[in-house]
């Protein structure tokens, strides 16, 4: 168990592509950290230069207290999951276990009790004389997840290890990861383009885009504070409505239509504001902002209905007991209201985010 | 098969029977001279039933061989033709796996133009280069030598490019995840590729023990006594009689008994042989 410290890393292809870009990140012992991002953000790469299976261009990594950039990844002491899972077919599941300890020279009473260890932990038990190819993709997982166990490493690296396996699998596998991690304690380094896994496996978020870090944070302050625009489409589902908008005097309009009052903090002008489904609500008063319904989505506990206010696309979260009607007048609050710069997308910081983050 | 017809059925099974005869018809008919005495082919006619000499022809030919074309023992030729055979087909397989090897997971300079290189040599078979390569095997004194008989013959474009074929099928999170649980270049190959090529082995080692067996042009220029000749060269030698009639009988005899190891290295090797052609699950 160690910390990992990665400093102003970047990987650059013979080419000249940049996949990462100077990336910084402390992870703490013991800490869950998520990399998230869609495909071709550099996450993986990352990832791999974490484990020493990429070389690094610039910039250190750290393991514990040693830099590796140099070291094989043998002897990093860090252990990998891979998206298929990469067992040796012709191993049986004992030996796909053992086989990292054998080559390590651990005495064999000591990879005997290590991989029963692991495979009490993991119920694969009745499985480990079977060869790969009998199990199914579950169980693979799970044989995949020891033999990342039984090596006792410094850190696992997950390569988006639940992405072959059916949604119903995949949740409870979710489940079973956190919950090994936590009892296990080792540090963790998981890459995923699920925002969903992002959001409930990590302790910290890292959403990446370009190769860059957008931004870094608890699940929930990257859900209720985004960093810029992409931030806030990538994570949360349904994703964020981000409209341009024009601030004036501390009213907020869209294409004219005046959707909320009274924001403090934001210089008048032109920029884009956000808002996430569920903080848009039907207006109980006359006063509200007409929202024309274009289709619904039944998701049982709630219900998303997608509509359009002055033509800008815009999806709301409501309980299914309101009634629905073709056209219907909603209210924002404002405190609930996200800026971003129009030009950059960077977020606008309020004097209302210190609670908003709550 | 889109549509079972009754018809179309018996016109599969007609040409595939009518194909079967093609190919058994000689066979059938070298067996049944082998067991004919010499007298029965004066006619001009080839006998199609068996006759009563097979046990003679077969004891003769395996103690004393055929003194009047100057063939030793059939015993001896057998031998050499086995160690040959065996000698090219391993060698072919540790040379053309080993090659393939590096050529997929090393990257060293000039790969691609070796793999070319061995890939042009394809073109090249033995006896487009037959006089260069005997000048170059007599020179270095191989002449009459198992060694000459093998070494000219044992790089494998063919098997070469089977092998690489085969590993760019193997992912390459397998050799990551083995360099992360500590296996170096060797032990990943003789850990993981090597079981994993079994069965491309199996039916690669068919193939190239039936080719060395095979051989006939090349053992006939290296070979000049008769303690190294192959059991092919010695059928060409009984076929082939001056100032006198080829004696059919034990020339068949010797054919017969010349099938014979290919035919047991295939049936006990066919389980292995047709998964390593048709597998595809890695």
């Amino acid at each position: 168990m160690s910390a990992i410290e990665i400093a102003a890393v970047s990987k650059v292809y013979a080419g000249g592509v940049r996949a990462v870009s100077e990336v910084s990140l402390s992870i703490a012992d013991g800490e869950f950290i998520v990399l998230v991002g869609p495909s071709g953000c550099g996450k993986s790469t990352l990832l791999r230069m974490i484990a020493g299976l990429e070389t690094i261009s610039s910039g250190t990594v750290t393991i514990g207290s040693r830099v590796v950039n140099d070291i094989d990844p043998a002897a990093r002491n860090i252990a990998m999951v891979f998206q298929n899972y990469a067992l040796y077919p012709h191993m049986s599941v004992y030996d796909n276990l053992a086989y990292g300890l054998r080559n390590r020279g651990v005495p064999k009473a000591d990879i005997d009790a290590r991989v029963a260890e692991a495979a009490r932990m993991l119920e694969i038990e009745p499985f480990l004389e079977r060869k790969p190819k009998q199990l199914s993709g579950g169980q693979r997982q799970r044989v995949a997840m020891g033999r990342a166990i039984v090596r006792k490493p410094d850190a696992f690296l997950f390569d988006e290890p639940l992405s072959n396996l059916d949604a119903k699998l995949r949740v409870s596998m979710r489940g079973e990861i956190r919950q090994l991690q936590r009892r296990l304690g080792v540090t963790s380094v998981y890459v995923t383009h699920d925002q969903l896994e992002a959001m409930t496996l990590a302790d910290r978020i890292v959403v990446l885009n370009g190769g860059r870090v957008e931004q870094v944070g608890r699940p929930l302050d990257v859900y209720h504070s985004p960093a810029s625009t992409f931030v806030a489409s990538f994570i949360g589902s349904p994703a964020m409505n981000l409209a341009d908008a024009e601030v004036m005097g501390g009213s907020v309009a869209i294409g004219g239509q005046v959707v909320a009052r009274g924001v403090a903090g934001i210089v008048d002008g032109k920029l884009t504001v956000g808002l996430r489904a569920e903080d848009i609500q039907l207006a109980t008063s006359g006063a509200g902002v007409p929202f024309v319904v274009r289709y619904v989505e039944e998701l049982g506990a709630l219900r998303l209905v997608h509509g359009s206010v002055e033509g800008r696309h815009l999806t709301m979260a409501l309980s299914p007991d309101l009634p629905l009607s073709d056209e219907m007048k909603v209210a924002v609050a404002a405190d609930r209201l996200h800026f971003f710069e129009g030009a950059s997308g960077r977020r606008l910081a309020r004097p209302a985010d210190a609670q908003v983050g709550r | 098969m889109i549509d079972r017809h009754p018809w179309l059925d018996a016109l599969a099974h007609a040409v595939l029977i009518i194909g079967v005869l093609v190919v058994a018809f000689p066979v059938y008919v070298a067996v049944i001279a082998s067991t004919h005495g010499p007298n029965d082919f004066m006619s001009g006619l080839v006998p199609l039933l068996p006759g009563g000499e097979m046990v003679a022809n077969y004891r003769s030919m395996l103690t004393d061989g055929l003194s009047s074309s100057g063939a030793p023992p059939l015993g001896g030729m057998l031998l050499n033709s086995l160690v040959m055979a065996l000698a090219i087909a391993f060698g072919k397989i540790v040379i053309s796996i080993l090659s393939a090897y590096a050529i997929v997971y090393f990257r060293f300079p000039f790969r691609a133009v070796a793999f070319w290189m061995i890939f042009i040599t394809l073109m090249l078979p033995v006896e487009v280069r037959i006089v260069p390569t005997f000048k170059v095997v007599a020179d270095l004194g191989l002449l009459d030598s198992y060694a000459g008989l093998t070494i000219p013959l044992i790089a494998s474009a063919t098997a070469t490019f089977l092998f690489r074929q085969f590993f760019l099928t193997v992912p390459d999170e397998l050799m990551e995840a083995a360099r992360i649980d500590g296996a170096g270049p060797l032990k990943f190959f003789r850990d993981i590729l090597l079981p994993l090529s079994r069965t491309n082995i199996a039916a690669l080692f068919v193939i190239l023990f039936i080719y060395g067996w095979n051989q006939y042009l090349w053992p006939l220029m290296v070979t000049t006594t008769s303690s190294h000749y192959t059991i092919v060269m010695g059928i060409k030698r009984m076929s082939d009689v001056a100032d006198a009639l080829p004696q059919w009988n034990v020339v068949m005899t010797t054919v017969v008994l010349a099938m014979l190891p290919p035919v047991i290295v295939v049936v006990g090797m066919q389980r292995l042989f047709v998964k390593g052609l048709i597998e595809t699950e890695k």
